[in-house]
């Protein structure tokens, strides 16, 4: 059998269309992921039992069963809850951000916590209260040293959008799933999408490696 | 300034903290030495309550450290601290090391921050380092900075928490001079060392503290001067420490 | 949602027009489920510690390889990886070949969905394994060296055996992935249990979606569970006096 990888290029405008969306996708449960992570993996190591348990069952939860199981969960739980049929597309946003948090949260738990503690103990020496420490001291620290795993938990994240083609979702795969049963090219345009996948990440995860390099914070 | 009555701490079953009872007076400097495990690290930081303690109180300035209703970061900011790691905040220049809290904790504009943070930065002598970051400065640069750091705050009295020991011994005279500096000013100081040169020159006081007790505290001239009339455990402690 | 109706029961009713029930559905789809993550963890173990040790070699060619590998298993995601063996391998291979695997290879969802996931979560144990082994200090190769070790000695008696207790807390992640990410293959028609519960909640029972999601997401949840508790043990059997597991 031959392969044609023009078929791609012929179908141009609708697969980058899908891939628009997959990006779109990522950066969006990227923000809102790494700032309700942030919440999260504060709530884990408050002091509050009540506090620390519900952020450690929300995050195990999400852990422990898989993303497609957690996709399909919210494609029908949503319209039910808000009574809005809002489609594949966009129950998507929604779920990666919420489901992402669980994981954003626990790299930046590590970051806070691999803070020292004498940098603690000075932050509250200077009269800082505990969230000022927090905002000033602990966190700026932190997500300097954790800046590549959260980067690289970006590329992981991008990935796993493809998953919403479960749910019929019209990202870079469901694009060119679509293009390939419409004109019968499964070939090309499985292999297609596996190279614009892989030429995305390589480069970015090479381009995180180079950044983790360089950031190394001065000690 | 500082009263500590009583104080007792554990870790667990451990106790660390046995009955410590001291005062240090306004203008007074205080050296508190012993050998290490002795507890005397843990309390100088019970003094502003980075460790919490189990029994009896400390009051600074009238205010007491063990009540809960104290607002602990108003306390805290009132008395300075220098730590034997220095704790620069590494992600940030020395200017704004050393202004950032005197403008979220004590709202203080930022011209007037950095004109306080750099008039003192420019008395331990690193005037010219203002722009550089804690990383890019020697030992001794970086704790006269964290000591410059506590000053902008305008503290009533300044805690040492063994200010040399993580110092090159190139670096420690440096360090020490800008403490006798301060001592001579008539700061009230507390200080954790082992540096007997520094205690002679400007302590009012030395407590010596050995298995969590204060074991001796009496005048500089009584610790020095008539050393048969000290404990056995501080004689011991002496003659190791001022063997050389 | 006030006009959902909600029927627990719903999971020991009759499939309708079958002498089956949905119970049976999910039981079976959770058995296809635990086999394949187990199948496809064999192959991950074994090609993902060759290819880690691969990396750490002195030999340019063969560690090449193995950066080759993790780079391109990793890269593409695991979806993608099985349509490409489903539909696209059985098509570029020799038409002997390609004709077998689409119509004589026994079990063709189940063997496509292990090979699949394992060549994928190979490349992930891959790097934990070389991480493990860039953990342990310089001195313990020079000193298997040293003894009049070979490198392969070395390797086997020395390097190994401390990496993969470092390794455990890292593997059982992986281990736990692999349950998670044996649900991907229902897009390739494996009936494992996040398939069998699309069957029920799509066609059969479209009203009751709440109380077939509920119930597997439990059993998923029991199975992390399971697989915690038993790399737990592992871990504890493994331990070295003296020295701490998981060593940062």
């Amino acid at each position: 059998m031959d392969i044609n990888l023009g078929n791609i290029w012929h179908a141009r405008d609708f697969i980058l269309e899908g891939l628009q969306y997959s990006l779109s996708l990522t950066g969006f449960a990227m923000l809102i992921g790494i700032t309700a992570g942030t919440v999260l993996a504060i709530a884990r190591l408050s002091s509050n039992r009540m506090v620390s348990s519900a952020a450690a069952t929300y995050v195990n939860l999400f852990r422990s069963i898989p993303l497609v199981l957690v996709i399909f969960w919210f494609y029908i739980l949503l319209p039910l809850i808000t009574g809005i049929q809002m489609g594949a597309d966009k129950s998507a946003y929604i779920t990666f951000a919420i489901f992402e948090a669980a994981y954003y949260c626990e790299i930046i738990r590590a970051g806070i916590q691999s803070i020292p503690k004498g940098q603690i103990n000075a932050g509250l020496a200077m009269g800082f209260t505990p969230a000022q420490n927090m905002r000033y001291v602990i966190l700026p620290q932190a997500f300097r040293n954790i800046l590549p795993l959260l980067l690289t938990q970006t590329i992981v994240l991008f990935q796993d959008t493809s998953l919403v083609y479960v749910v019929g979702a019209t990202d870079l795969l469901g694009a060119a799933d679509k293009v390939a049963h419409r004109d019968n090219t499964l070939v090309d345009m499985y292999l297609g999408v596996a190279i614009i996948y892989f030429t995305i990440s390589f480069s970015l995860s090479k381009a995180v490696k180079q950044l983790h390099g360089k950031i190394a914070i001065i000690r | 300034m500082i009263e500590i009555n009583k104080i007792s701490k554990w870790y667990g079953d451990f106790q660390v903290l046995t009955d410590c009872s001291t005062r240090i007076n306004k203008g007074e400097v205080v050296v508190v030495c012993g050998p290490s495990g002795s507890g005397k690290s843990t309390l100088i930081k019970c003094v502003n309550a980075l460790e919490p303690f189990q029994q009896g109180d400390i009051i600074v300035d009238g205010i007491s450290v063990a009540d809960p209703k104290t607002n602990l970061p108003k306390l805290r900011s009132r008395v300075g601290m220098v730590f034997q790691h220095f704790e620069l905040f590494p992600h940030l220049s020395i200017t704004e090391n050393l202004t950032l809290a005197q403008m979220k904790v004590m709202g203080r504009s930022k011209e007037e921050a950095s004109q306080k943070g750099l008039a003192y930065l420019d008395r331990v002598g690193l005037k010219a380092h203002a722009h550089k970051f804690p990383g890019q400065l020697s030992g001794g640069q970086q704790q006269r900075v964290a000591i410059a750091r506590a000053l902008s705050m305008d503290p009533i009295a300044m805690l040492f928490d063994e200010p040399t020991s993580a110092l090159d011994p190139e670096m420690v005279n440096e360090v020490l001079d800008v403490m006798v500096e301060l001592a001579q000013e008539g700061m009230t100081m507390m200080c954790v060392t082992h540096e007997m040169g520094f205690a002679r020159r400007v302590a009012n006081r030395v407590i010596f503290m050995d298995k969590g007790q204060i074991v001796e505290d009496c005048a500089k001239e009584a610790f020095f001067g008539n050393v048969e009339a000290r404990s056995e455990r501080a004689q011991q402690f002496l003659s190791k420490i001022l063997q050389h | 949602m006030s006009t959902y109706q909600w029927d627990w029961g719903i999971i020991l009713q009759q499939v309708p027009e079958s002498e089956e029930f949905y119970y049976q559905w999910l039981i079976s789809g959770l058995g296809w489920t635990i086999a394949t993550a187990l199948s496809a963890w064999v192959i991950a173990l074994l090609l993902g510690s060759l290819i880690g040790v691969l990396r750490t070699l002195p030999s340019r060619p063969l560690s090449f390889i193995g950066t080759a590998y993790v780079e391109l298993f990793r890269n593409i995601p695991l979806i993608v990886q099985l349509f490409i063996w489903f539909f696209v391998v059985p098509e570029l291979v020799p038409t002997v070949v390609g004709d077998w695997m689409k119509r004589d290879m026994p079990l063709p969802e189940f063997t496509t969905a292990v090979f699949g996931l394992g060549l994928f979560t190979a490349a992930r144990v891959a790097e934990q394994v070389r991480t493990g082994i860039l953990t342990l200090p310089r001195g313990q190769k020079n000193a298997g060296l040293a003894l009049g070790l070979t490198l392969g000695q070395t390797y086997r008696h020395v390097l190994l055996p401390m990496a993969f207790r470092i390794v455990i807390p890292p593997l059982t992640s992986e281990f736990m992935n692999i349950f998670k990410n044996s649900a991907v293959a229902l897009v390739i028609g494996l009936t494992e249990l996040t398939f069998q519960m699309k069957q029920i909640t799509g066609d059969y029972a479209p009203s009751n979606p709440i109380e077939v999601m509920t119930l597997v997401s439990l059993l998923y949840l029991s199975v992390a569970l399971s697989v915690n508790r038993i790399m737990a043990f592992i871990e504890k059997k493994s331990r070295v006096p003296g020295y701490i597991s998981g060593g940062k």
